[in-house]
């Protein structure tokens, strides 16, 4: 059995965690497990339960395991990967996996310990099913690493926009069951004790937008944004940036997008001034479509573009502002 | 006075084109320049200032080959007051064998009356990505651990610390000593001072052999991603392109009334 740990935002389950549910019941039809279940921690309000049962059920979920405790209320790590550790006991799952997310990666890297067995981070291929290699990325996905798998029971993460999540030929009605895991005071020692809602925190807009527009170096200085925030608010969209821009201080860390920042799929990415190094391409190339506006043509992010402005952001950006206000009136 | 131990690793600086060695087991660095991963600058910037703010210590340890002393010698100059190599081949280690080379240092410091208070490292390494050192360095040691970190405060025995999570700013407080893998993001990574690079030039690096035989990460090799077809359209070279691209994105279904 293959036992998906599954994140949950509004909707019911994230984006990554259906793309992990995909990955997970493609890997079973490789070999001889009899399917998928998922688990689910914490509390969960009567509507999104409803939408993830459904969610769950259009990927072939057999069984969904919600462990439930008022203990979990608040995230610990410890404790969400004690729930998943008993989940895969009950389940005799011989794989589990997560999507690479940080909250994902951190849970598994947990379970592994606890289960004493190896762990691929990042994954995007199976290589072979038996005995189980798969690739992942690494060097900030510059490069594949072939690894193989051969515990008893094998962990691994799999990587943003690895697969795309499509519903299986038949869905199911999943059986849920609720159980308590048991945890100890270490496992609750780590947990959150508040949450500072700010704004300048939130990077899930980023990993979310349709449209993000992103600002390199190429933007000059901290002052040199606000057209780059008129075209994001005409598109209806998120501003992303590069490291450069966030290390300068010009804006801030949560707008960063790459190895180190977030992680973005958008249908469009407007990348103005940015080089395109494979950090920053690492959290960019799950845009469906690519835009580089760029001084220089052989820039990476111009020759990895659909499409591309040759020339100076601030006498371009303005420009397609200006036509976009007519268009849209 | 808090001591702190800081782990750091020797990476391969991949900005530049990454090349591989013949037998496709490691990365042919010998075109690359070699770094930190952010993620540890940070790391070696929160422990430098917990350090002096509290007359304590941040030791840096780095498991890796002899020329992971200049990685070494930079946290010192950024204001490590020691430094310890484990001096390794580090591809024939997995995370496990880094964790438990580790967690062997920190118990022996510990019964020798040295033990650590913090014990500091990156989320993930910019190479491997792997995502678990520090996690399995705390169940070997039997500590609290938290990962994601930005900011680390210590009042008494307690340390506060904060992330990221998905609806703000995460606040976690946990007693002493504990594990705490930072990521970029809370604090600027320092610049070393005139006075630092000379006590890094002169500072002695305590080399030992790690206490494990490593049982290796199961690489079987790695491969290069196909090259990108670059089919890139280019639309104009200045501001008379405005127009075909709004076309675009039109057509693309993200300008609506
Ligand atoms: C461990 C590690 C982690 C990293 N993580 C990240 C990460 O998460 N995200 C990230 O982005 N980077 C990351 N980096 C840094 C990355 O390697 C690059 O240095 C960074 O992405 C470059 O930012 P940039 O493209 O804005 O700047 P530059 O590389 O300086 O490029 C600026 C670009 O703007 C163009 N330009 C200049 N002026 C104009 C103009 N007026 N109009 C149009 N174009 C112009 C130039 O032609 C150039 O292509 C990381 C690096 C390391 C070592």
């Amino acid at each position: 059995m293959i036992l998906v740990l599954i994140e949950t935002d509004d909707s019911g389950a994230t984006v990554t965690s259906l793309e992990t549910l995909t990955f997970a019941r493609n890997l079973a039809d490789l070999g001889d497990r009899p399917g998928v279940e998922a688990v689910v921690v914490g509390p969960l309000e009567a509507g999104l339960r409803h939408n993830l049962l459904a969610q769950l059920g259009e990927q072939a979920v057999l069984t969904v395991r919600h462990a439930t405790d008022d203990q979990l209320d608040q995230y610990s790590a410890a404790a969400w990967a004690a729930s998943v550790v008993t989940s895969a006991e009950a389940a005799t799952a011989d794989l589990v996996l997560a999507a690479g997310t940080p909250r994902g990666s951190e849970i598994m890297a947990h379970v592994a310990a606890r289960l004493g067995t190896a762990m691929a981070a990042n994954v995007v291929r199976v290589e072979q099913a038996e005995p189980l290699v798969v690739s992942r990325q690494v060097m900030g996905g510059a490069v594949f690493e072939e690894m193989r798998l051969d515990g008893d029971v094998n962990v691994m993460t799999v990587a943003g926009h690895a697969v795309d999540p499509k519903p299986a030929d038949s869905a199911t009605s999943p059986d849920v069951l609720e159980f308590s895991p048991s945890l100890t005071e270490a496992d609750l020692v780590t947990r959150v004790v508040r949450v500072e809602a700010e704004e300048r925190d939130d990077t899930s807009a980023l990993s979310s937008a349709r449209v993000v527009v992103g600002a390199g170096r190429g933007a000059g200085s901290a002052d040199g944004f606000d057209d780059l925030i008129e075209l994001t608010e005409l598109l209806g969209g998120v501003l992303g940036a590069s490291r450069v821009v966030t290390s300068l201080g010009w804006r801030p860390h949560a707008e960063q997008v790459g190895q180190t920042g977030s992680r973005i799929a958008p249908d469009v990415y407007i990348a103005c001034g940015i080089s395109g190094a494979i950090q920053h391409w690492a959290g960019c190339q799950g845009a469906k479509t690519i835009v580089a506006i760029n001084t220089d043509a052989d820039a990476p992010m111009v020759t990895k573009a659909d499409y591309a402005i040759i020339g100076d952001l601030h006498e371009i950006v303005p420009a397609i502002n200006a036509e976009l206000r007519r268009r849209l009136g | 006075m808090t001591n702190i131990l800081v782990c750091i690793k020797r990476v391969p600086d991949t900005s530049g084109d990454v090349q591989l060695s013949e037998d496709g087991m490691t990365i042919d660095a010998r075109h690359l320049g070699h770094t930190l991963s952010a993620h540890e600058e940070c790391a070696i910037a929160i422990a430098a200032e917990l350090a002096a703010s509290s007359d304590g210590m941040a030791t840096a340890l780095s498991l890796g080959a002899g020329d992971a002393q200049e990685q070494l010698r930079h946290a010192v100059a950024l204001g490590c007051g020691a430094a310890i190599l484990l001096e390794a081949e580090p591809d024939s280690f997995g995370p496990a064998d880094v964790a438990q080379a580790i967690a062997a240092v920190v118990r022996d410091r510990k019964e020798s009356g040295a033990g650590f208070d913090l014990i500091l490292l990156g989320t993930d390494a910019a190479d491997t990505g792997d995502f678990q050192v520090a996690v399995r360095l705390a169940y070997q040691l039997n500590l609290p651990v938290l990962t994601g970190i930005v900011t680390v405060g210590i009042d008494g025995d307690t340390v506060t610390a904060r992330g990221t999570g998905p609806d703000g700013t995460e606040v976690y407080e946990l007693p002493m000593p504990a594990v705490i893998a930072i990521q970029e993001g809370g604090v600027e990574p320092r610049y070393p001072s005139i006075p630092g690079r000379m006590r890094a030039k002169r500072t002695e690096i305590e080399t030992l052999p790690p206490a494990v035989s490593p049982r290796g990460s199961g690489r079987v090799r790695l491969t290069l991603p196909p090259a990108h077809p670059g089919t890139v359209k280019v639309l104009g070279e200045d501001a008379t392109a405005a127009p075909a691209l709004v076309d675009v994105l039109s057509e693309l279904g993200v300008v609506s009334k």
